[in-house]
């Protein structure tokens, strides 16, 4: 069959070895068999574990990346290695939500707020910190408001919190009602996103259901209540439209579901273990997923698989670029140079990318310096897959 | 109209000896025959046919190769469903240094660094019948540092803290459904993965043939057969981790792992040099075969554990030549 090459322009993801890997490129086209994406990090034994956000602090765009050890560095796409970070301590735990110019969310509960400057000295505490309660799962920003975030966790009900008042959440959810046996139904929320062009934020469970709250109403309990499946659910994410919501469970069952009736709209197939990270392409019909079965797929919002990668760790979060054009008919052969993108995007305030230059520049260490696949431009970017082990 | 092409009577049921050559028209089918012994008799007349020519054919070749003698082309290696294996991504390369970290830095690093050494828990479901009671008993015997213990309808998540306070780095419950034990969960202890495999086949000492005596106090070594992708790669250093690193060659016990086509067959040898090259071998001790459910991240936890790969039929069975182990 042909296949209609879907370029997959830079999907970052972040794996439980703490690697930071990028897929794709403009120059290599991700068609049905590719390798895995090269693996872009700093040090291997730095990191263990990592979360990442959209960059544009510590000087210069780029993505964050939050690890284990609870430093959080920025990777520089334009340079194409860290550039400067920090160690963001305070709390237990690891992290749960990385937002821009620099918000930090810890399993403990703390939230804190650091400086843009790269802080010479760990000394240098937090600019704002709040508490938001113990068994944070997530911690969320609003991209339109970058001063408001919600934090939701296990038995910590959904709270949305302004950063310049860290005293009183803007909003307290209140749990539903008692069920039919009259029991306390319990609150795990595992992850949240806020619906753009509204307040409105959708959660998803760790018992399989998917809540709608609107704080905008005086409802504090959930304008929408919904069930899907009997594992948690892990990963939550927005396509483009206002209506429906793709999350992951932790047996990966992946599904989209509708947000006015509730109902699974399209199940995504193809998953063999537990989903860790969800994201929605903005215009395009397209989620990328991540889990611990450590693939990378591409799916159309129809259901079909258009891309799996194999990358060799387990994955635990992913962030899209969506600066660059996803071009679904194969481009015509041009040299690379004419797919720069303009660099000058700053602090972008949702979770969307920093522009990503062309792959030809000199990616300093990488470990495993992929070769390209027959193709004869032969980039040396990232993603261009090393073809099968052992060639 | 069928029928007639062979003019032989096809009348009477037994007909007579079938014709050195049957000329069937192009027409002519079968499975056309409204009479079933009509029927029957054109399809083993086919069928003689068939094999006659195949003979023929077979015979042909054969002159043909010893008529080139030397020239011969080489025998054609005959395609297994091994073989024709799809090739998995998932493989892995020995020289893989990402693995290598990830291998390094996982839940059995302890294990493999010689930090800890394995001390196994076995406990079977719930009220367990004989066969199953002898079985772990034998398997006990089998892996080193293990000790059976009664399950009096515990629940595995209050065993789990239990067994990590008293330092057990494995847990292994045998699951028996009508007083055949069928079912195996192996985990990891402090935070480790959790495998459950279905088992079958469970042979007792007593039925297997040949077997020698009972086997001893020594630490076997371990054989992992054919554990190629990454996945397999995880399973094979789970068994590994069972056994204590430094295997007593005095003993010469084998405890070997061998998978094929994404079934784990167990087998317990004794073996003897009887000189360089040859080897003899007494099976011992229990065998039984396994084949992967599912592998969870965490400890047990059913309900909400993370699962690393879940053995999805529908979707991952689709094709007779790929295997995820």
């Amino acid at each position: 069959k042909m296949a209609a090459p879907t370029r997959l322009c830079h999907v970052w993801v972040g794996a439980e070895t703490g690697a930071l890997k990028g897929g794709g490129g403009p120059g290599g086209v991700l068609g049905g068999s590719e390798g895995s994406g090269g693996a872009l990090r700093g040090d291997p034994g730095r990191f263990r574990g990592s979360s990442v956000g959209p960059g544009g602090a510590f000087g210069g765009p780029g993505v964050l990346v939050g690890a284990l050890d609870r430093s959080v560095s920025v990777f520089s796409t334009e340079k194409g290695k860290f550039t400067g970070g920090r160690l963001c301590p305070g709390g237990d735990g690891a992290f749960c939500g990385l937002g821009v110019s620099v918000v930090t969310a810890v399993e403990s509960g703390l939230v804190r707020v650091w400086g843009e400057q790269e802080a010479e000295e760990v000394s240098e505490g937090p600019l704002q910190e709040l508490q938001a309660g113990p068994g944070l799962c997530r911690m969320r920003q609003d991209p339109a408001r970058p001063h408001v975030v919600a934090t939701g966790g296990k038995e910590n009900g959904l709270k949305v919190w302004d950063l310049q008042q860290p005293q009183e959440p803007l909003f307290r959810s209140k749990n539903v009602r008692n069920d039919w046996l009259d029991l306390r139904v319990p609150v795990w929320d595992r992850d949240l996103q806020f619906l753009p062009g509204s307040q409105r934020i959708v959660t998803c469970t760790g018992h399989g259901q998917v809540r709608l709250y609107d704080p905008s109403s005086p409802q504090r309990r959930p304008v929408l209540d919904a069930t899907f499946g009997e594992a948690p659910l892990t990963a939550l994410a927005l396509p483009a439209g206002d209506s429906s919501v793709v999350v992951g469970s932790a047996r990966g069952d992946v599904a989209v579901i509708d947000l006015r009736k509730g109902r699974v709209l399209r199940a995504l197939k193809g998953f063999a273990g537990g989903v860790r990270g969800l994201q929605c392409h903005p215009h395009l019909p397209l989620v990328a997923s991540v889990g611990l079965d450590r693939f990378l797929r591409l799916h159309g919002l129809d259901g079909r698989l258009r891309h799996k990668v194999y990358l060799k760790s387990r994955l635990t979060c992913l962030l899209l670029n969506s600066q660059l054009d996803w071009e679904v008919r194969p481009p015509p052969q041009e040299p690379p140079p004419q797919k720069e993108v303009k660099d000058e995007e700053g602090d972008e305030l949702w979770d969307a990318l920093e522009s990503i230059p062309t792959p030809r520049k000199d990616q300093g260490g990488t470990p495993n310096p992929p070769q390209a696949r027959g193709d004869p431009k032969s980039p040396s970017g990232p993603g261009v897959s090393p073809g099968s082990p052992g060639g | 109209m069928a029928g007639q092409g062979s003019g032989a009577g096809t009348g009477d049921g037994a007909g007579p000896p079938a014709p050195e050559r049957v000329l069937f028209p192009p027409t002519f089918s079968v499975s056309e025959i409204k009479n079933k012994q009509r029927r029957h008799f054109m399809f083993l007349r086919w069928k003689q046919q068939q094999r006659k020519e195949k003979l023929a054919l077979k015979k042909k070749r054969r002159k043909e190769r010893e008529a080139l003698g030397d020239k011969a082309p080489p025998k054609a290696v005959p395609k297994t469903i091994e073989n024709q294996r799809v090739y998995d991504e998932t493989t892995v390369d020995p020289n893989d240094e990402e693995v290598a970290f990830d291998e390094a830095t996982d839940e059995f690093a302890p294990y493999f660094n010689r930090q800890t050494v394995p001390k196994i828990l076995i406990t079977t479901s719930d009220r367990p019948r004989g066969r199953t009671v002898r079985f772990c008993e034998q398997l006990a015997t089998v892996i080193p540092n293990s000790h059976v213990y009664y399950r009096r309808g515990l629940a595995l998540k209050r065993i789990i803290p239990q067994c990590i306070a008293r330092d057990f780095t494995d847990l292994i419950v045998i699951n028996e459904d009508r007083k055949i034990p069928n079912g195996l969960v192996l985990s990891h202890l402090p935070d480790g993965p959790t495998a459950h495999f279905r088992m079958s086949s469970v042979r007792l000492r007593k039925e297997i043939k040949r077997k020698g005596k009972e086997p001893t106090e020594h630490v076997p070594e371990v054989i992992l057969n054919n554990f190629t992708t990454r996945l397999g790669h995880s399973i094979g250093r789970m068994f590994a981790a069972l056994f204590p690193h430094d295997p007593q060659f005095i003993g010469r016990q084998v405890a070997t792992f061998h998978n094929q086509r994404d079934y784990i067959f167990f087998r317990f040898h004794r073996y003897i040099f009887k000189s360089e090259k040859k080897v003899g071998i007494q099976e011992l001790g229990p065998r039984f075969t396994l084949k992967l459910r599912s592998l969870q991240k965490g400890t047990f936890d059913s309900k909400y554990g993370e699962y690393e790969w879940i053995h999805k039929r529908r979707e991952m069975d689709t094709s007779r030549r790929r295997f995820h182990l």
